[in-house]
């Protein structure tokens, strides 16, 4: 096996025994990278010389005996959409476009303190705003199971670039599906925490109220590494969450025997392709046979909380994004007066997706229209959190398919907004509530396209929803690796 | 003004002087170079988030417990959006239909009488950059450019709304320097209206008398004193009647009030009401305020101008008098509390407070609180004064003394030689020796000529060495004569 396609838990192991070296690992990461960009595109930014500076003061730390733990020596990547000092930070914009910021994200302070090797900085639909990251002002990211497909977004780049093997791990945002339904279609685990499980500062925002960071890994024990690396209280935002963190390692072998799984009614039928409805009954049922009481459950506003997330996500957006205006940073195109300056700024450095849905919300927040929009979405969004708080008082973790389809052809929805919102109607209602949701490979299609099984559990919930995951994982036994990084 | 009734509300914004900003950890101060206090946060950097400052929080709750406000249990901050170069985020962090304050009143004493301003709201939210139009005059038509300074982005204001109780522009002005008094008092901010850390804007219309209607409502904006204030509503009453008396209609708009040419003039006229498209931010959390926590900041909150008026009313002072002494510096009140604690007349005492005894310690660049005075010397002064044992004008010496250190107030007095003759039967010899002396000046006041008492009173006092109680020795020449 070549480096790049171990585990982290297993390079983790050879980095502390001395059989392998930070350095030649990140070097074989940045080689197998250098094999495969040109034609999948997973980075915006490859930054080699950090990459490489990085991983030899983690061998220095290592030979002095002051390994900082778990991560120290990894190659990880990290969506474009968080905050790196010292390497352009772009969101897959052309309005920041240049921008380097002069501060590291939290996540980022977190993961340079652990040793973590950031080998750069990857492709996204603009904003994360999109489920195939071909959103990008910089162009899209192909899916390495078959480059003529998406791989799903906005966290598209983050998920080729695990599944590809030119990162062992990496970090995605996910506010409506953008980590799960990008894992899905590239083939590997990708997990949303619970809402204030990671710190929001330094992640460029979208919506505020549904943006959680998560990690995308080829294991469900190397997501978990990745997620206690970067989980914790952090003051600098207001919802990050003063809790316990549990030591996910440690409890995520506990087996499932007991365990009440409900299967969400709503999240299958018409628009769910066969081979997805089957490897998800196929799961559950061997979920039955390994001891799980297995449960039809009914969450019916589930059914309009694509609706709900289409006007409360882009309500947020349109204030979140009005900041790029071109008077402080980023790019700027020229007017004579400061509001034809702002306006043309605006109108050059957007995409048209960021533009459609900057317009639906100031549409859905204006006068005369609030109630009846945003207003109405957010009673969805109550509504719905308590039929899933319902739910979970009769089962102990809700499954479902990650997304009703495996990844499409690159442009097949690009012209039809309303298709394309659908590739995220089975990851939405776990970001309104709040509840974290992990998306675990579980076979491919007739074409070798990956599918994705999705486990959502209660708020604060990780500890049994990674148990699940783990026996899926086992059960499913997927191990089917990309024919891009075969050939590679 | 007849047939016509002002009817004006005021919205003042007092920024906060917390050691930090609203929402991220820059300094508050004035004076510093543009954009030195400034960070991700507070120049809205892609991905920084905002922290509630806590003291901010302490303050408005205060303010709002000084103006006698219920402060809300849970309250929420709002986005209020809108593009403007000098605001970062182009949208402010405000607070909509849930302020932590609401529903107060101030008592504002107008010419001796006492006016309740109704208070609706005061809530918190988070200024400005500045902006300076470069070339042509400042103004931003034709400007070449315009600098932005983000130092004061992000301090912490509180905005406070009056009902539209105020009937006339000295009221307007009464409730503002009220409503300053009762900031300062607070001390949680600089109030002063020329650095713009207190800032009033008047709504003004005018109804019919009698009407319950509300006219059309005029903004007036850029007063910079509370002269500019009271003048400025003044004026745009004025204008407001005279176009209504000529059959005009009024125009709902904002005013800008030109302090050197004396009116106001058109900024900008509002089509139907902006859409600032409030929604909650998701960024923070509820502030929830419980009644444990908001008790305490109560029993820090001090006594206030309004309490202290009518407590001195209550000793017996003139409400002129106790409106001087409750606007009197902190020290100085301290004094009179003191001094009537130790038994000093109230009235005497409060005007030798406010009066000579304030105006010596400015003179002589004393700190009330090192000085040499005391409550039991400030009443054992006036008592000296009240009772005639020192007159008027010797009893500025005998502070000068005590002021001095020369000792207790009637130990100056005998030391300096200056305690009257306030005895009846030693004035009575020397009134006897001067009657005898003046035998002409006897016979004019028993012919009628009655205004040469003060010749006489005059005699006895230089007779006495300038020592004799006048009033009395007025008297006993009086008795003597008529006797």
């Amino acid at each position: 096996m070549t480096s790049p396609d171990l585990t982290i838990a297993e390079a983790g192991r050879r980095l502390q025994s001395g059989e392998l070296e930070a350095v030649s690992l990140a070097e074989a990461v940045l080689n197998r990278a250098s094999l495969t960009e040109a034609d999948l595109h997973c980075y915006l930014t490859l930054d080699r010389e950090g990459a490489l500076a990085a991983a030899a003061a983690s061998d220095e730390r290592r030979r002095r005996g002051e390994s900082r733990g778990p991560l120290d020596g990894i190659p990880v990547a990290l969506k474009d959409n968080m905050c790196t000092r010292g390497t352009e930070t772009t969101a897959g914009s052309q309005i920041l476009s240049g921008w380097v910021s002069p501060y590291d994200a939290h996540v980022v302070e977190l993961l340079r303190t652990a040793g973590a090797v950031i080998m750069g900085k990857t492709n996204l639909d603009e904003f994360a705003m999109g489920s195939s990251t071909e959103n990008s002002a910089y162009g899209p990211t192909r899916n390495p199971w078959d480059p003529e497909m998406v791989p799903g977004g906005s966290s598209g780049g983050s998920a080729a670039a695990v599944a590809v093997g030119s990162a062992l791990g990496s970090f995605g945002s996910d506010t409506g599906g953008s980590i799960r339904q990008p894992a899905s279609l590239c083939g590997v685990v990708g997990l949303k925490p619970t809402y204030g499980r990671v710190s929001r500062y330094g992640l460029i925002a979208f919506a505020s109220s549904l943006d959680q960071i998560g990690p995308m890994a080829r294991t469900v024990e190397d997501a978990a590494i990745l997620l206690e690396g970067v989980w914790g209280y952090d003051p600098r935002d207001s919802t990050s969450l003063d809790v316990d963190y549990p030591d996910l390692r440690v409890t995520m072998n506990r087996g499932i025997e007991g365990l009440r799984v409900g299967v969400l009614g709503e999240l299958g039928g018409e628009g769910y392709e066969d081979p997805v409805e089957s490897a998800v009954a196929d799961t559950v049922e061997a979920l039955a046979s390994a001891g799980a009481e297995v449960v039809d459950i009914s969450v019916p506003t589930a059914e309009v909380a694509l609706s709900a997330y289409y006007l409360i996500a882009p309500a947020e957006a349109s204030a979140n994004l009005a900041r790029y205006d071109g008077v402080r940073y980023g790019a700027r195109s020229g007017g004579d007066t400061t509001e034809e300056m702002m306006a043309r700024t605006r109108a050059a450095g957007f995409g048209p997706e960021v533009i459609r849905r900057i317009l639906l919300g100031t549409y859905a927040l204006s006068a005369g229209y609030y109630d009846a929009f945003y207003g109405q979405a957010q009673r969805v969004r109550t509504r719905l959190l308590a039929e899933l708080e319902d739910a979970y008082r009769k089962v102990d973790v809700l499954v479902s398919p990650t997304s009703p389809t495996v990844a499409f052809e690159l442009g097949e929805r690009t012209a039809d907004p309303l298709a394309m919102y659908l590739s995220d109607v089975c990851t939405v209602p776990s970001n309104l509530s709040g509840h974290p949701a992990i998306s675990v490979p579980v076979g491919v299609d007739e074409r070798g396209l990956p599918i994705g099984f999705q486990v959502m559990a209660p708020a604060l919930g990780e500890e049994m929803m990674f148990a699940v995951a783990a026996e899926v994982e086992r059960l499913a036994g997927f191990s089917a690796t990309p024919a891009r990084s075969q050939t590679a | 003004m007849s047939g016509w009734e002002p009817v004006i509300g005021i919205e003042v914004h007092v920024e906060l002087l917390t050691s930090s900003k609203m929402f991220c950890g820059c300094a508050v101060g004035f004076g510093e170079d543009p954009n030195t206090s400034i960070c991700p946060v507070c120049l809205a950097l892609p991905g920084s988030l905002p922290v509630t400052n806590q003291t901010a929080i302490e303050w408005i709750t205060a303010i709002g417990l000084a103006l006698g406000c219920s402060i809300s249990g849970r309250s929420v901050f709002h986005r209020k959006n809108y593009f403007y170069a000098d605001l970062p985020k182009n949208y402010q962090i405000s607070q909509f239909d849930l302020p932590v304050c609401h529903d107060g009143h101030l008592d504002v004493d107008v010419d001796g009488e006492e006016v309740r301003i109704g208070i609706e709201r005061a809530h918190m939210e988070e200024d400005t950059g500045k902006s300076r139009h470069v070339g042509d005059g400042g103004r931003i038509h034709g400007a070449e450019a315009t600098l932005l300074d983000f130092n004061r982005a992000g301090v912490p204001l509180v905005e406070i709304v009056s009902r539209p109780d105020i009937r006339s522009a000295a009221q307007a002005r009464a409730y503002a320097q009220e409503l300053r008094s009762v900031i300062a008092e607070l001390g949680v901010s600089d109030a002063r209206m020329e650095e713009g850390s207190i800032r009033f804007d008047a709504n003004v219309s005018v109804r019919p008398v009698g009407a319950g209607a509300l006219g059309t409502k005029v903004e007036v904006k850029n007063m910079n004193s509370f002269r500019s204030l009271e003048r400025a509503v003044d004026f745009e009453i004025q204008r407001q009647i005279e176009v209504l008396d000529a059959g005009g209609t009024l125009t709902q708009e904002t005013r800008h009030w030109d302090e050197e040419a004396g009116r106001t003039q058109t900024m900008r006229v509002k089509e139907g009401s902006s859409d600032y498209r409030y929604f909650t931010d998701p960024d923070l959390l509820p502030l929830v305020l419980d009644d444990e926590w908001v008790e305490s900041i109560a029993l820090l909150t001090p006594e206030l101008p309004a309490d202290r008026r009518r407590r001195y009313v209550a000793d017996g002072l003139q409400p002129q008098a106790a409106t001087v002494l409750a606007a009197a510096e902190a020290d100085i009140r301290l004094l009179y509390d003191s001094a009537v604690e130790a038994g000093g007349p109230p009235t005497g005492v409060a005007n030798w407070v406010t009066g000579e005894i304030t105006a010596a310690l400015r003179r002589l660049e004393i700190d009330p609180a090192a000085s040499s005075l005391d409550g039991q010397s400030v009443a054992e002064l006036v008592t000296l004064v009240d009772d005639g044992d020192v007159s008027a004008s010797a009893a500025k010496e005998v502070l000068a003394g005590v002021l001095a250190g020369e000792g207790s107030p009637r130990a100056v007095a005998e030391s300096r030689d200056l305690l009257q003759i306030s005895d009846a039967g030693a004035i009575e010899g020397i009134v006897d020796t001067v009657l005898a002396e003046n035998p002409e000046a006897v016979e004019r006041y028993r012919s009628g000529e009655e205004k040469v008492v003060g010749f006489l009173v005059g005699a006895v006092m230089r007779e006495s060495g300038g020592k004799a109680d006048p009033k009395l020795a007025n008297e006993l020449i009086r008795r003597r004569l008529e006797g």
